[in-house]
């Protein structure tokens, strides 16, 4: 679709707002969203996540999994790249492979931490004080190794690791 | 806590297992889902009433924009979709916007931990009638990859005049983003920030708890303050800052015309004259509530659907001089 301002370019962002206390929605093309202000205030990141995601995926490989679409849905891989959006929960399993890249790539992680439904009560300092507890332990472990293998370079290394972390 | 900050407001995105995302849902089902987080509401102690956006004029609609009970990605379509507010408009639930449910807590100031508190409270009160999508590795599995994990935006709006006067915003801005957080205008995505009231919010909410990104949001909160604050001090002690202020009260006291982008503007001021002592008279707070009283839908719902633009700047300017007389 053209930009609706200058009716010339291809329109890449939606602006959602309001004119005159009625709601409006326009599409614009870079440039003119750029010179009536309606880019994202800061550049690192849009607002705008479905573009982004889509972006993301117009450079993806090949599906991977194999599948062509989702069974319990009926999206394809091609319908949540052009939309930026998945179908449904099973999506996740189906495309799991595909989806995986632009997950980390957005988030910087693949492992969630946090609240779990049916969790009677979860509380995050015990989580993560284990986690670090297990750190060290695996730390303490690797630095026996290094000396046992007279890598005292590594050892030396891993020895300031564990300081640390004890703080 | 400082008066810079406005509001904070905590959000959880939640899906049905059971049924498709949004994106592929029909408007019968998008009814089954709202009448069933309905049922499960019955269960909270806080009282709901549920609101069909189908059922209400557009100007109500964007009324509750600008009250932040709604997002505007909401009311860009009708069928299918309702809120739930609580008595108190403190809880907000969005049903089939981007993803089945978007509880929304929102209070005045600073308190990311109530507001969590209460957010969890309502998630924990309708994930015992409703099965929520959750993967073991993604967490709470939302329509979008963006919200998946936590699904918590946690978020705050500031009022900081100086930092923008002073042009610093846009360059701490752009340092959020590495530290996974994000900064927006008045009303979110895509909006323009009006009087320097700027929305700072998580950004990652995948391997990341609600603890940690509360704490994360706290603490670079705390940090905008204080440079807020810095650049108050070089920048207001001057009496060129406090003519500004004082001719920004005079103009609302007497003007006849008023406009949406000047009354922010004037009242921004206002509300920094108000936060520094140079105006001793009004209360931060009695500023914030006329903020909302003057944006447009606001006005419409109360003194008729029918007004023109040019109405509306003469009951805005009416309006703002009774409040500043």
């Amino acid at each position: 679709m053209l930009c609706q301002h200058c009716k010339k370019h291809e329109a890449t962002t939606v602006v959602k707002t309001m004119i005159n206390g009625k709601y409006a929605e326009y599409r614009l093309c870079p440039e003119c969203a750029h010179e009536l202000g309606y880019d994202s205030m800061f550049t690192d990141f849009t607002s705008d996540f479905g573009g982004l995601f889509s972006s993301f995926f117009s450079n993806a490989l090949p599906a991977i999994s194999g599948a062509t679409h989702c069974d319990t849905c009926g999206s394809t891989i091609n319908d949540i790249r052009r939309t930026g959006k998945v179908g449904c929960a099973d999506c996740y399993d189906t495309f799991f492979s595909e989806l995986m890249p632009t997950i980390r790539s957005v988030h910087g992680n693949t492992e969630h931490k946090g609240k779990r439904p049916g969790a009677i009560e979860y509380t995050v300092n015990e989580e993560e004080e284990g986690s670090a507890e297990n750190k060290i332990e695996s730390l303490r472990a690797e630095l026996k190794k290094a000396i046992e293998n007279e890598n005292f370079e590594r050892a030396a290394q891993l020895r300031d690791e564990i300081k640390e972390m004890e703080g | 806590m400082s008066e810079a900050v406005v509001s904070t407001r905590i959000r959880l995105a939640r899906n049905l297992k059971e049924y498709p995302f949004p994106i592929r849902l029909s408007s019968d089902k998008a009814r089954e889902i709202v009448d069933k987080v309905g049922e499960a509401l019955k269960d909270s102690e806080l009282k709901f009433h549920r609101i069909d956006m189908d059922a209400i004029p557009d100007t109500i609609r964007v009324a509750m924009i600008e009250r932040h009970l709604v997002s505007p990605d909401f009311i860009s379509e009708q069928e299918g979709r309702a809120v739930y507010l609580s008595d108190d408009n403190t809880v907000s639930i969005m049903v089939n916007e981007e993803d089945h449910i978007r509880l929304q807590v929102m209070m005045d100031g600073f308190q990311p931990e109530e507001a969590y508190a209460l957010a969890d409270k309502v998630d924990n009160i309708l994930s015992k009638k409703l099965n929520f999508a959750f993967h073991d590795r993604l967490g709470y599995l939302t329509q979008c990859p963006t919200n998946l994990g936590t699904g918590m935006r946690a978020s705050v709006m500031l009022h900081l005049p100086a930092l923008e006067m002073s042009g610093t915003v846009n360059r701490i801005g752009a340092n959020l983003s590495k530290l996974g957080l994000t900064m927006r205008g008045l009303y979110g995505e895509s909006s323009k920030p009006a009087g320097a009231f700027f929305q700072l919010s998580n950004q990652v909410t995948l391997g990341i708890s609600e603890k940690a990104a509360i704490e994360n949001l706290k603490n670079i909160t705390n940090q905008l303050i204080t440079q807020e604050m810095r650049a108050r001090e070089s920048l207001l002690n001057n009496i060129e800052a406090e003519d500004k202020i004082n001719r920004a009260l005079g103009v609302l006291k007497t003007a006849r015309l008023m406009d949406h982008n000047e009354a922010m503007k004037l009242l921004s001021l206002v509300r920094l004259g108000v936060s520094e002592k140079k105006i001793e008279t009004l209360s931060t707070d009695s500023i914030d509530k006329l903020i909302v009283e003057i944006q447009p839908a606001s006005i419409m719902t109360r003194y008729g659907d029918d007004m023109s633009p040019r109405d509306r700047d003469i009951k805005r300017a009416q309006i703002l001089r009774e409040r500043f007389a």
